[in-house]
């Protein structure tokens, strides 16, 4: 039975809004100046924040929530959707972001995680979550938790996708694998998987996750994003591959465009001519287990 | 369904929630096809533009050449055409405060976000008197809504006296997204007009 009243803030409008953002490209942006560059490009949202990945990773030290005030200016600089991002678990961070009015509020282990057990119980909230995964399981405890949307984690700020496809194959895999098991034996993939019972039965029904899902971590040229369109991305999150790039404003034309047109080479081809430089870019290989990004949460 | 045989609906496959838009009309036994380029807009009947953001599918429709295409076949051939949100926005002449690109084929002007950002996006019954009883349960997503619109178009349905649905001739918008419910007769209705346009030609 559908309600006869008004209702604000209901799954619908929320799962709604991620899937209007389906095939485009939501990008990082540390200025209001980048935030109009970004629109001007074609970006479908930006993700206000202080500092990009790869500067977070040069930085070190406790990431947090950034500064309310340089999200609001985001925010009143450019009409798209303008997202930003929340310690894993850290709540009251949500609770902030929600009031200032964001239209998405990223879970996001780019930043320290403020709680090594608990993720932040999204159905309390009127704004739409978006959280990482690494696999299936992942993706449908923070759905089970109130997750809008998910984006595959890949490993942030290295300009490196190898972490993004292994996570996309990792989910699109999983999702194939409850679709062929016979129903007797989704409860206990269920308890393998630590994922809850009713959305595997879901997923094993209807062949996808129940909430859009992108791609996020690592993504640096249009044929990164056509890559991860083509395994199964809806959309794509660029962090720092385009404002770290040499000609941030070509390169977001062209990702922008690469989104659209993933499976046209020809189409491909032509964008990716004479970008310049990409970002600096990191063989995960280098890095310690400590620094991966993609390790926090769980 | 005899009378669908030949019938093709594009679904404009730029950005947006395109693919719900597909499977609405694949549901009500009518062929769709994914429109990317001129060439696919010439090979379709009519065309939905869907929810989406209305900056982008603008950009990529000026960048891919579609808006001239979009605009010559609905002006000289009067081509149905059927916009949710995003997509009515890309159809009116006028966006307050806003010049971005806009086909501009509709007689009406929309303000953006209109309702307010997403914490303010609802759910709401509205009635749409062409479509009978009940109402459509209209899902609003930092929706638009249409403040003024010439006399030769028609107010379909209304949200607490704002405009939220209307039709001028072959050319149909919502604010809302009826492709996020399973409620059809929108679509349906869309259909019917593209029907009629397609046997009148």
């Amino acid at each position: 039975m559908e309600s006869y009243e008004t209702q604000k803030s209901t799954w619908r409008t929320k799962v709604g809004l991620a899937e209007m953002l389906k095939g485009g490209v939501i990008m990082d942006v540390v200025t209001p100046e980048q935030a109009i560059i970004a629109e001007e490009a074609g970006a479908v949202a930006v993700m206000a924040l202080e500092r990009v990945p790869a500067d977070i990773r040069v930085h070190g030290g406790v990431a947090r929530m950034s500064d309310p005030k340089m999200i609001r200016e985001i925010m009143q600089a450019v009409t798209i959707p303008v997202m930003a991002k929340a310690r894993i678990g850290h709540f009251v961070e949500a609770q902030i972001l929600e009031s200032l009015g964001v239209d998405f509020v990223d879970e996001s282990e780019v930043l320290t995680p403020a709680d090594e057990q608990h993720h932040i119980n999204k159905h309390a909230f009127k704004v739409p979550f978006v959280c990482g995964c690494r696999d299936l399981g992942e993706a449908l405890r923070r759905i089970g938790e109130g997750a809008a949307m998910i984006r595959t984690k890949g490993e942030a700020g290295t300009g490196n996708v190898v972490e993004a496809v292994r996570h996309m194959r990792a989910v699109m895999s999983g999702i194939r694998r409850l679709q062929s098991m016979s129903p007797d034996e989704l409860m206990v993939a269920a308890k393998e998987m630590q994922a809850p019972y009713d959305l595997v039965v879901e997923v094993h029904q209807t062949g996808k996750l129940p909430v859009p899902n992108f791609s996020a971590g690592g993504i640096a040229t249009p044929a990164d994003a056509a890559l991860m369109r083509q395994l199964g991305a809806e959309a794509i999150f660029v962090g720092s591959g385009i404002f770290k790039s040499s000609d941030p404003k070509k390169r977001a034309h062209a990702i922008v465009s690469a989104c659209t047109y993933y499976d046209r080479p020809e189409i491909l081809a032509e964008v990716s001519m004479e970008l310049g430089e990409p970002m600096n870019s990191i063989d995960i290989r280098q890095l310690d287990e400590k620094q991966l990004m993609a390790m926090r949460g769980w | 369904m005899a009378e669908e045989k030949g019938l093709v609906i594009g679904v404009l496959a730029l950005q947006g929630d395109f693919a719900v838009h597909q499977k609405m009309l694949a549901g009500l036994g009518v062929e769709t096809i994914l429109v990317r380029s001129p060439k696919e807009v010439a090979a379709v009947d009519a065309l939905i533009i869907p929810g989406g953001e209305s900056t982008t599918i603008g950009k990529l429709m000026r960048r891919f050449g579609l808006d001239e295409a979009i605009y010559q076949r609905v002006t000289e051939e009067r081509m149905p055409l059927y916009g949710t949100c995003a997509g009515l926005i890309l159809m009116a002449k006028e966006i307050e405060g806003s010049d971005q690109l806009r086909l501009g084929v509709l007689d009406v002007t929309v303000a953006r976000n209109a309702f307010g950002r997403q914490v303010e996006s609802f759910e709401a019954n509205i009635a749409l008197p062409e479509l009978g009883e009940p109402p459509v349960r209209g899902v609003f997503i930092r929706a638009p809504y249409v403040t003024k619109a010439a006399e030769s178009v028609q107010a379909l349905g209304r949200f607490e006296e704002k405009i939220v649905a209307v039709r001028q001739g072959h050319l149909l918008g919502t604010a809302f997204h009826p492709e996020l419910t399973d409620d059809t007769r929108v679509h349906a209705f869309f259909a019917a007009l593209a029907r009629e346009s397609r046997n009148r030609s």
